[in-house]
């Protein structure tokens, strides 16, 4: 899979950087990577906040017809994943008013639609009988299919995203700690919930080409959760949430260049180490400091 | 995949079974595709009662890393899934754990599961020249028509050792489920019947994932169970039709596979979904005018 198999990384961080950054296709993955890591962290520290994520997981596997379906039709995936994942959105918020409580009907009803959608997926895949690869590419990313019009489009999504997430942060954070109260104060709750649920569908329509319709957890879920362990401040989550899936996923590219193995092992990888670190942290700490155990454990 | 001698569906449908059931590959996919469904219908009621959908949807995941990981070392397909998921089942049970939170640490646990599945297919690519990607799809996605006799002796004889076991605990746990804490003073062992409840799911799983492949298992194991619920309220009566609706999707899905070159796992996840969306139609004006009076 890597071009260039015989060129490996040395301690040379400059030289392995240019040999990273040679092709162009690396270049766009890059690019890519970036602006869907700064996208994923920030909606994903909401997501985790809202506990919403079996919604986002959802909305991932939605995407996976809709790539499927648009390549059977000669449109770009890109635009098959948007339709689907919007149209998933604009579902789940219609119908499954209770779905972030995760009552168990709308559980069910969350697995019928997943089980269907994914099969649905498989058929327009044997439809214009699609090499398993190419599934393998939609259900796991890739960095190598990414050209100059998916940049653009990553560009301006992103940005479009970003500004409404800027815009609403504020009130969107209240709602999703106290809705009653938010509703009280005259807080669009509903309307925000279903922007948000929008959001987060163009979030995944974008991520999936990088990581996959199925390992998207690990770039959304894991960065804003383990920034959520890491501290209560909602901007400082943020800020910790979207440096966290950069790195994770900057890292995973790089490693994946150099070894040939699939990106989204390695960014799930190291999103998953962090957010292990970050749930071991206390017990490491009263292991390292053991002075400190007694008061916390007299505080208890 | 199959091949083009068969004769086309006619009206005459004693004939056409007869027909189908002339194949051996067909057999076997009745056989063992009816024993994994009538397990994934029973298990999955109570998967749903429970609410442990996103539970199941992990032990899918596992079930293709396991799977993977297994060919790698060279051990058989079948034994290796069923040891991942069992084992897992066991894991996630003696987690225990509050509720909330959980299915973050699930669902992050899990995404990356599947990511090392995906490093390991990629391991097993290269390392077999001659294999190509097909297993890891044949994991994703199913292959009940490929089944050998043995194989699908194999996977009936633990789908209906699997009914038997649920059918043996099912009514302390259903006890457990509707009311723990009741069920706790009562003298039930909640915890013990939690723990071989989610042994079963993961053995379910296991055996699910050669009928629809381990990324459509709820397709068998929730959707049933979803349109039991929504038809009746009745534990035992809700059972047996979720069983008798997986068998009969299967079935159908087999049936309309061999007629039409279409994945057979799409057709009974599509079979299923369509009967959940026609049971929810119908029974959602019920609970409404309910609460309304």
């Amino acid at each position: 899979m890597t071009p260039s198999t015989d060129i490996g990384p040395s301690w040379d961080l400059l030289a392995d950087l240019q040999l990273l950054l040679q092709y162009h296709f690396m270049q766009n993955a890059l690019i890519v990577g970036t602006i869907v890591a700064v996208l994923g962290g920030a909606i994903g520290y909401l997501i985790v906040l809202r506990g919403q994520s079996f919604a986002a997981h959802m909305l991932s596997q939605v995407g996976f017809p809709g790539a499927a379906g648009a390549v059977l039709v000669h449109v770009s995936p890109v635009l098959g994943l948007l339709v689907f994942c919007v149209g998933a959105a604009l579902g789940i918020s219609v119908f499954g008013t209770r779905l972030g409580g995760g009552g168990r009907r709308e559980s069910a009803a969350v697995g019928s639609i997943l089980a269907f959608s994914l099969g649905l997926g498989l058929l327009f895949f044997r439809l214009f009988s699609g090499s398993a690869q190419a599934i393998y590419a939609f259900l796991f990313g890739t960095i190598l299919g990414i050209d100059d019009k998916d940049v653009l489009v990553a560009l301006v999504t992103a940005a479009v995203c970003l500004a409404a997430l800027a815009f609403m942060f504020r009130p969107m954070v209240f709602a999703s700690i106290d809705p009653a109260v938010a509703d009280a104060k005259g807080v669009p709750v509903r309307l925000l919930s279903v922007v948000f649920l929008l959001l987060v569908a163009v979030t995944v329509a974008e991520t999936v080409q990088i990581v996959g319709t199925l390992l998207i957890f690990a770039l959304m879920v894991a960065p804003g959760a383990a920034a959520q362990r890491m501290t209560s401040r909602p901007y400082r989550a943020l800020g910790t949430s979207v440096l966290l899936a950069v790195v994770v996923t900057w890292a995973g590219l790089a490693v994946a260049y150099f070894t040939g193995y699939p990106v989204g092992f390695f960014i799930t990888t190291f999103a998953f180490a962090i957010y292990l670190l970050t749930r071991a942290a206390p017990t490491l700490a009263r292991i390292a400091r053991p002075g400190l155990t007694p008061a916390l454990g007299a505080a208890r | 995949m199959i091949a083009a001698a068969i004769p086309p569906f006619s009206p005459n449908l004693v004939q056409d079974l007869v027909e189908i059931l002339s194949h051996d590959f067909m057999r076997n996919a009745f056989m063992a595709g009816g024993c994994i469904a009538v397990a994934a219908g029973l298990v999955g009621y109570f998967v749903v009662l429970r609410n442990q959908v996103f539970t199941s949807d992990a032990l899918g995941h596992v079930a293709f890393t396991g799977g993977l990981g297994g060919l790698i070392i060279g051990l058989p397909l079948l034994p290796s899934v069923f040891g991942s998921t069992i084992l897992s089942a066991l894991a996630i049970g003696s987690l225990g754990g509050r509720e909330r939170g959980r299915d973050v640490a699930i669902g992050t646990v899990f995404a990356w599961v599947l990511g090392l599945g995906v490093f390991f297919l990629s391991i097993y690519t290269t390392l077999r020249s001659g294999a190509s990607g097909v297993v890891g799809v044949t994991v994703l996605f199913g292959s009940i028509l490929t089944l050998t006799t043995s194989q699908a002796a194999v996977a009936a004889a633990a789908g209906l050792l699997t009914s038997l076991a649920l059918l043996v605990i099912c009514r302390p746990l259903l006890f457990a489920a509707i009311d723990p804490e009741v069920a706790v003073t009562r003298g039930v062992h909640v915890r013990f019947v939690t723990l071989a409840f989610l042994v079963l799911v993961g053995a379910t799983v296991a055996e699910a994932v050669q009928a629809v492949g381990a990324l459509l298992i709820f397709g068998l194991l929730v959707t049933p169970a979803a349109i039991a619920q929504n038809m009746t309220a009745r534990p035992y009566v809700g059972l047996l039709l979720a069983a008798g609706l997986s068998i009969t999707f299967v079935w159908f899905g087999l049936v309309l596979g061999f007629y039409i070159s279409y994945p057979v796992s799409f057709f009974v996840v599509g079979l299923s979904f369509a009967a959940y969306v026609l049971s929810t139609l119908l029974t959602r004006r019920r609970p409404a005018a309910a609460t309304a009076t």
